[in-house]
C-alpha cells in the first residue's frame, strides 16, 4: 500500500487546519451558509436530511486495517456506530456534528487519510479494481497510476472550480471492474503495438440525467505522458463546459456534441503543452510504485486438502465459496469477497464492530490490506486457501458471511429518501424487499448473476442505468414510484439500461421484478445470464411479462 | 396551514420554529402558521444565519406534515424507515427531548 | 479598489491602479493606447492562446472571476504565464475571496482585487500550504520535485 511521506503529511495536516479556520468563521457567523457550502463540499461534509454526512475517501478502495480500525473508531465515537460504503469506494457517515469535523478529519489524518475533494466541482476520489495487484490478467498494477493521479488532482490551483465534478477511474484489465466507461475518464492500461506500455483514454461517459457510454479519445498514450495529457483534457473542459445549466455541464455533453472535435481540442492542447514540466518524473512513479510491490506470499501449493475437506464437510461454507471467493494470482491464495447486503438490511452499511472484525481478519489473513468495491462489498485481496475456512467462520460469526456475491440480493442501493436531501424516493426498503422475496440461496444460485441497481433520484449513485435490472425512484403527487430499466451493463460490455413503460408502486415493485425473473427463468438457455438471455431476447418478452395481461393474473 | 422547518447550524439536526418563535426539536412542539404569516417569520429565521444551515416553509395540519413533500418531512420528523433505532424516533433521542 | 499585490518579498495592499485599463472589446473596436502603463481586461470565455500578439503590448491583464465557482479564468492565468510567458501583472478581479487566494497565485495571478476584504485573511491564507503537489505557474517546487531533491541528497 501507499505510505505517506513527509511531504503527504503536512499537505493533509494543512487542510485539516484550513478547514478548522473555515468552520470557525461559519460558527462566528464571519461566512454565510452560502458562502461556506462549496468549502465545505469541498471537504466532503453534506447536509442531508437528518443531519450533516461526511465522506471520507478510500482512494482507489484501498484500506489498511489500521484504517479500517480508526473508521471504526470515528464512527462509534463521533457518530451512530456505523458506516456506509458508497458505489464510489468512498464510506460516509451520516450523523456527524459540524463542530466535530475538524477533530475528525485529524483522527483521519493520523492513519493517513482525509475528505478532500470527495464532493464539489473538482476532480473527485480516484477508482480502480478492487483486484489490483491480487488477480490474474493485469498488464499493470493500476493502483500505482490511480495514486499518481490522486497526488496530482488534489488541491489542484486550475482545475478546482470545473463546471461539474469529475470522476476518473483505472484499471489495468480486459475484464472492467471499475465501470470505466462511465466515468468523466476511463483509463485502461494496454500494451502498444511495439510492447510499450500506456493508457486507452476514454472520456465523457457518465450517468445521471443524461446518461453515456464513453468515447475513445486516444487509443494509445505512452504512460509517461499521462499528466499532461489529463492536464488538457481538463483545460479544455474547464474552458469549454457549459455553466449556464447544471445538467449540462459535465464533460460527457461537451463529448457527446462533438467527439472529433473534442479530440482535436485536446489533442492540439497537449501538443502544445509543455510535457518536461507536467509529466511526473520517472523517479517519482519508480517511488510510487515501490509501495505496491506483492506482497511476500507463501510458496504453497494450487490445492488446499484443509479447503477440500471443509467445504465438503460444511454445505453452507461451500455455498459461500461458490459465491463469494475467487481465484488469485498467486498458487494456494484465493481473494475473499465480504457481503455487505445481508438479506433485508442496507445495501453497503456495516457496523463499527464489523469494520473492527474486518480489521482484525485482514491483519491476520491478507496481509493487512483490505477494499471497498464499486458494488458496495469488502475484499480481502489475498488469502491463503489454507484459512479459507476460518476467515468464513469469523466473516460468519460478525454477520458478514452472506453467499450472494453477484447475485440478486447483492443490490446496489443508494441511501434514497431515508437520508438523502435529493432523493424522490427511498432505495433501500425497495432492496431489502428484493433480498428478501429471493433470500433462499438455492433460488438465487439458480437465477445466477443478477445486477439489481437502485437510484432513488435521477442522480444515479446507485448506477441504475447500468443494471441489469435498474430501478429509478420517481415522485408522482407526492407518492413514490419506481421505474424499471433493463440490458444495462457496468462491465467491459458496457450498456445503458432502457426503460420499460410506466413504473410501478412501491407496492408493486417486488411483483415486477419477480415477474422478470420468471420470465427469464422460463426462456433461458442452459447456463445463460439474465443479461445474456435479455439481449437475445429484447424488450419485448419482459415488458410483456411487466405489463402484459397476462401479467395481472 | 404551514410550519418552518431548519436544519440546526453546528450538528445538522432538525428544528422547527416553536410558539414564541424560538426553535424546538419536535414537530409535536411547532407552531403552525397561515401562509402569510409563516413567509413573514420564515425572513426572521434565515437572518439567523448562525443558528441554522438551512430554513424553509413546509405544509403541515396539527397531525403532521402533509401534502407533496409529507414523506420527505416525516422522514425528518422521524427518523430513517429502515433504522428505527436512529433519529428523532429512537428512545434514546426521545429519552434527551 | 484595494488591490493585493503577491511579491517576492511579500504581500501589500494599495489601491493604485498600475496604469490605465481598456478592455478587449475595446481593443477590438480600434482603441489603441497612448504612451504610458495600460492593461488589458480580458473575459473569460476568451481563449488566450489566440491574444498573444495582443497581450504582449500591455504591462498588465486583468481576469474575471464573474462568481467564485467559475473557474476559467485559472487557465487563462496559467496559459497567459506559462505558454505566452506574460511577465506583467496579472489581475484577479471579480468574485476574489481569500480561500480561493492561494489557487489565484499558484495559477499565475499577482494581483488580486480584494474590495473590503480584510487582507490579513488573505495573507494568511496565502500561506495556508507548504507542500503542493503539481507545478502550475508559480515558482514552487512541486512535493515530486522536493522528493527526488532529498533522494539526491542523501
Ligand atoms: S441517486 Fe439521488 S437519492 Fe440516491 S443518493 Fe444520489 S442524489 Fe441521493
Amino acid at each position: 500500500m501507499y505510505r505517506y511521506d513527509e511531504f503527504d503529511e503536512t499537505l493533509v495536516r494543512e487542510r485539516v487546519a484550513e478547514f478548522r479556520g473555515q468552520v470557525a468563521r461559519r460558527l462566528s457567523g464571519e461566512l454565510s451558509e452560502e458562502a461556506f457550502k462549496p468549502l465545505r463540499l469541498m471537504n466532503g461534509l453534506y447536509l442531508q436530511l437528518h443531519a450533516y454526512m461526511l465522506r471520507v475517501a478510500i482512494p482507489y478502495g484501498t484500506l489498511s486495517s489500521r484504517q479500517m480500525r480508526r473508521l471504526a473508531h470515528i464512527a462509534s465515537v463521533y457518530d451512530k456506530g456505523y458506516g456506509h460504503f458508497t458505489t464510489r469506494q468512498n464510506i460516509q457517515y451520516n450523523w456527524p456534528a459540524l463542530i466535530d469535523v475538524p477533530d475528525i478529519l485529524d483522527e483521519l489524518a493520523d492513519v493517513e487519510m482525509h475528505a478532500i475533494q470527495t464532493s464539489g466541482n473538482c476532480i473527485r476520489n480516484i477508482t480502480s479494481d478492487p483486484f489490483a495487484g491480487a488477480i490474474a490478467g493485469e498488464i499493470d498494477d493500476p493502483r500505482v497510476w490511480s495514486e499518481l493521479i490522486r497526488q496530482w488532482s488534489s488541491l489542484h490551483p486550475e482545475f478546482s472550480f470545473l463546471p461539474r465534478k469529475f470522476k476518473i477511474a483505472v484499471t489495468a484489465s480486459a475484464e472492467d471492474r471499475a465501470a470505466i466507461k462511465v466515468h468523466d475518464i476511463g483509463l485502461r492500461i494496454r500494451k502498444g503495438a511495439d510492447g510499450e506500455r500506456g493508457f486507452e483514454v476514454m472520456v465523457g461517459g457518465g450517468l445521471g440525467r443524461t446518461p453515456y457510454i464513453a468515447e475513445t479519445i486516444r487509443e494509445f498514450l505512452p504512460e509517461r505522458h499521462l499528466l499532461s495529457y489529463l492536464e488538457a483534457v481538463m483545460r479544455i473542459y474547464n474552458r469549454l463546459g457549459r455553466r449556464d445549466n447544471k445538467y449540462k455541464a459535465r464533460v460527457k455533453i461537451l463529448v457527446a456534441e462533438d467527439a472529433a472535435e473534442f479530440r482535436r481540442m485536446v489533442e492540439d492542447e497537449w501538443a502544445r503543452s509543455d510535457k518536461d514540466s507536467l509529466d511526473a518524473p520517472l523517479d517519482e512513479i519508480r517511488r510510487i510504485r515501490r509501495h505496491f510491490t506483492p506482497p511476500k506470499f507463501d510458496r504453497l501449493a494450487a490445492e488446499s486438502e484443509a479447503f477440500d475437506a471443509a467445504r465438503a464437510a460444511r454445505p453452507e461454507f461451500d455455498r459461500w465459496v461458490k459465491t463469494n471467493v475467487l481465484p488469485h494470482r498467486q498458487r494456494g491464495y484465493a481473494i475473499v469477497l465480504i457481503s455487505l447486503k445481508p438479506i433485508g438490511k442496507p445495501p453497503g452499511d456495516i457496523s463499527a464492530r464489523q469494520m473492527d472484525a474486518v480489521a482484525d481478519l485482514a491483519e491476520r489473513y491478507s496481509f493487512d490490506e483490505i477494499r471497498a468495491t464499486h458494488e458496495q462489498n469488502l475484499c480481502l485481496p489475498h488469502v491463503r486457501k489454507d484459512d479459507l475456512f476460518a476467515v468464513w467462520r469469523t466473516l460468519d460469526a460478525a454477520e458478514l458471511a452472506t453467499p450472494n456475491i453477484g447475485l440478486v440480493s447483492d443490490i446496489i442501493a443508494c441511501p434514497g429518501l431515508d437520508y438523502c436531501d435529493l432523493a424522490n424516493a427511498r432505495s433501500i426498503p425497495i432492496a431489502e424487499r428484493i433480498a428478501e422475496r429471493f433470500a433462499d440461496p438455492e433460488e438465487a444460485a439458480d437465477i445466477g448473476e443478477l445486477k439489481v441497481k437502485i437510484s432513488g433520484c435521477i442522480n444515479a449513485c446507485g448506477h441504475h442505468h447500468v443494471g441489469h435490472i435498474g430501478i429509478l425512484g420517481v415522485d408522482k403527487k407526492g407518492e413514490e414510484f419506481y421505474q424499471i430499466m433493463l440490458g444495462g451493463s457496468g462491465g467491459a460490455d458496457a450498456s445503458l439500461g432502457v426503460i420499460t413503460g410506466r413504473g410501478f408502486s412501491s407496492s408493486e415493485i417486488v411483483d415486477a421484478v419477480e415477474r422478470l425473473i420468471r420470465i427469464y427463468k422460463a426462456n433461458r438457455d442452459d447456463g445463460e445470464r439474465f443479461l445474456d438471455a435479455y439481449r437475445r431476447l429484447g424488450p419485448e418478452t419482459f415488458k410483456e411479462a411487466l405489463y402484459g395481461d397476462a401479467a395481472h393474473h | 396551514m404551514k410550519a418552518i422547518t431548519a436544519n440546526r447550524l453546528y450538528d445538522g439536526v432538525v428544528l422547527y420554529v416553536g410558539p414564541n418563535g424560538g426553535f424546538v426539536e419536535r414537530f409535536e412542539q411547532a407552531a403552525l402558521f397561515d401562509e402569510a404569516a409563516a413567509n413573514a417569520e420564515l425572513e426572521v429565521v434565515l437572518t439567523r444565519d448562525t443558528a441554522i444551515a438551512s430554513a424553509y416553509v413546509i405544509e403541515a395540519d396539527a397531525s403532521g406534515p402533509i401534502g407533496r413533500e409529507a414523506l420527505r418531512e416525516s422522514i425528518r420528523r422521524y427518523g430513517p424507515t429502515i433504522r428505527k433505532d436512529l433519529g428523532k424516533q429512537s428512545e434514546a433521542a426521545n429519552e434527551r427531548l | 479598489m484595494a488591490t493585493l499585490r503577491i511579491t517576492d518579498e511579500g504581500s501589500v495592499v494599495d489601491s493604485q491602479p498600475k496604469g490605465e485599463e481598456i478592455s478587449l472589446a475595446q481593443w477590438r473596436e480600434g482603441a489603441r493606447p497612448e504612451a504610458g502603463r495600460f492593461s488589458l481586461s480580458i473575459p473569460n470565455t476568451e481563449d488566450i492562446d489566440g491574444l498573444a500578439e495582443i497581450v504582449a503590448r500591455f504591462d498588465g491583464v486583468i481576469l474575471e472571476f464573474p462568481h467564485f465557482t467559475d473557474g476559467r479564468a485559472y487557465s487563462q492565468a496559467r496559459t497567459l504565464r506559462e505558454r505566452l510567458r506574460f511577465k506583467g501583472e496579472v489581475k484577479a478581479r471579480g468574485a476574489v475571496l481569500c480561500d480561493q487566494a492561494l489557487f489565484m497565485a499558484r495559477a499565475g495571478f499577482d494581483a488580486l482585487e480584494i474590495g473590503d476584504g480584510d487582507p490579513a485573511g488573505f495573507i494568511r491564507a496565502l500561506a495556508a500550504y507548504s507542500v503542493f503537489y503539481q507545478p502550475a505557474a508559480d515558482a514552487t517546487a512541486p512535493a515530486r520535485v522536493l522528493r527526488g531533491a532529498k533522494r539526491e541528497a542523501a
